[in-house]
């Protein structure tokens, strides 16, 4: 890596008032042809070309990003990172990612503060404890660790949560992933910028596309914004926006796109080391290494391109947090933001080729894509590199919804939708 | 969130309401005769559009009556609300 972070070049830095640390990736503009073209330039899609170019030897590859970089949904999200998924074929897909996120800030050279302070997932009835204690179960037998805890150990491990059995919806016990925890979005897309870029990958920003050129069954190449881009592979990672890229190509997929929202509090001391979620009132919380809460909402029931949301939704879910948190209940809100996700019917993702030769789509991540950004960019590039999917991905592919081989998830997703 | 002019009840707030999806998909008449792609079709296959859409609304925390609505998406401007039984309106 021809900048190589360490403590010498942060001593060596030091000298010169930091100002002549080299910019971390370039600034291109787009060739006429590559072997590959990604379109969409958050953590997705950053990583999938990192692989293409790691793994595969793609070096003629270009990330197209109609905005900045991890501008999207990569810096709008929770930060949540865990692999406790119900299905065989999730958790494989999931503990995929973790494994790689356990190593990520030293492979890029790059610190992505990843930080294993442990996912607690509440169970508020009993057809929750029944369920998470299956999910638990089924957590074990592939190797993820899990543990069930009653509401006794709960509250030991997170003592400022109300456990009284008087209050709407009381806290019966919960579920524990240690390995799981949280890392810095931001610098998820950073890191996977510069290790890409190092390995000759072109990140175009502020270059939307707006068509997908087909000739019959393959695809030729993309008009942009900046002009038109010749490649016969195209891997679309463009979230809520992934529709409208295949609709360009004639394309239908099994899609909504919804605002899910987010809002941080002002920053305090720290009050809360780990990561709390609840599906069943739909809250969930964790503060972040700047002493703001981290609070995840629902989404809005409707298709919504807004990137704003409802305010019934937010006031919703800071209810269910102030009755599980009565600590919280002076704190001031700072900030609330929507990012459009694109939810799929039985709320797993897809990572797959398509009828149409050269076009792959990633998508359908929903409201927890996040948690997946190493391992599915790791598998997609692998399925566009062979034009096959990996043994990971191969059930995330879009034929299920035809087969009728779904991956349902819907009990094990942060938020019920 | 937004204002829905229910054509029964008229204006009320949208968290009222809940929201059918993409409108006009029309149920296939002899199902047993479908493909799974036409299946697959019908059930999971949606425009998602962004930009003008046609869909349905249900009025659930008031008349419960279902009607449709067209409705920009990029920014949620509501174009124009019909009963079920009234021709969709040119936009």
């Amino acid at each position: 890596m021809k900048n190589k972070y360490s403590i010498f070049s942060l001593i060596k830095n030091a000298f010169s008032q930091h100002e002549n640390w080299k910019q971390a990736w370039g600034n291109p503009e787009p060739k006429k042809e590559y072997e590959a073209v990604i379109v969409g330039g958050g953590g997705h899609g950053l990583a999938t070309a990192y692989y293409l170019a790691k793994k595969h030897n793609m070096k003629n590859i270009a990330v197209l990003e109609k905005g900045w970089i991890g501008g999207g949904n990569t810096g709008r999200n929770t930060t949540i990172i865990r692999s406790n998924y119900l299905w065989d074929a999730s958790a494989g897909l999931y503990d995929h990612a973790l494994k790689i996120w356990e190593n990520l800030s030293q492979e890029l050279n790059y610190n992505i503060m990843f930080s294993q302070r442990g996912v607690m997932n509440l169970a508020h009835n009993l057809q929750d404890v029944r369920d998470l204690k299956r999910r638990t179960h089924a957590n074990r037998l592939n190797g993820i660790d899990a543990v069930w805890l009653d509401t006794k150990q709960v509250k030991e491990f997170c003592p400022i949560i109300n456990i009284s059995q008087d209050i709407r919806y009381p806290v019966l016990g919960g579920t524990l992933q240690r390995r799981a925890g949280t890392a810095r979005h931001d610098a998820v897309a950073w890191g996977y910028a510069r290790g890409a870029d190092a390995m000759g990958v072109d990140i175009i920003q502020n270059c939307e596309v707006k068509g997908v050129k087909r000739n019959g069954d393959h695809v030729e190449g993309l008009d942009t914004t900046k002009g038109f881009i010749k490649t016969k592979k195209i891997g679309v990672v463009a979230a809520g926006h992934s529709s409208v890229i295949a609709n360009m190509a004639g394309l239908k997929l099994p899609l909504e796109s919804k605002p899910l929202q987010a809002l941080v509090s002002e920053p305090v001391k720290p009050i809360i080391d780990t990561v709390v979620m609840s599906n069943a009132v739909h809250a969930y919380v964790s503060q972040s290494d700047k002493g703001e809460l981290v609070i995840g909402a629902g989404t809005d029931a409707y298709i919504s391109y807004t990137q704003r949301g409802s305010h019934d939704v937010v006031e919703g879910t800071l209810k269910a947090i102030l009755e599980l948190y009565p600590i919280f209940s002076r704190m001031k809100m700072l900030r609330q933001w929507g990012g459009i996700v694109d939810i799929c019917p039985d709320a797993s993702p897809i990572i797959s080729k398509t009828n149409i030769k050269g076009l792959y789509f990633n998508c359908g991540w929903g409201t927890g894509g996040f948690k997946a950004t190493p391992g599915s960019g790791d598998l997609f590039a692998h399925t566009i590199a062979n034009d096959e999917p990996h043994k990971l991905n191969a059930a995330f592919n879009l034929n299920r919804f035809v087969s009728g081989d779904l991956v349902d998830e819907h009990g094990a997703a942060a938020v019920a939708h | 969130m937004f204002v829905i002019n229910c054509p029964y009840c008229g204006e009320r707030d949208q968290s009222e309401f809940s929201c059918g999806g993409e409108a006009h998909i029309v149920r296939p008449k002899q199902p047993t005769e479908l493909s799974d792609d036409e299946w697959a079709e019908y059930l999971f296959m949606r425009k998602n559009i962004k930009g003008v859409q046609f869909e349905r609304w249900n009025h659930a925390h008031g008349c419960r009556k279902w009607f449709n609505m067209v409705r920009d998406t990029s920014n949620d401007k509501i174009h124009a609300v019909y009963k079920m039984d009234e021709k969709p309106p040119v936009i």
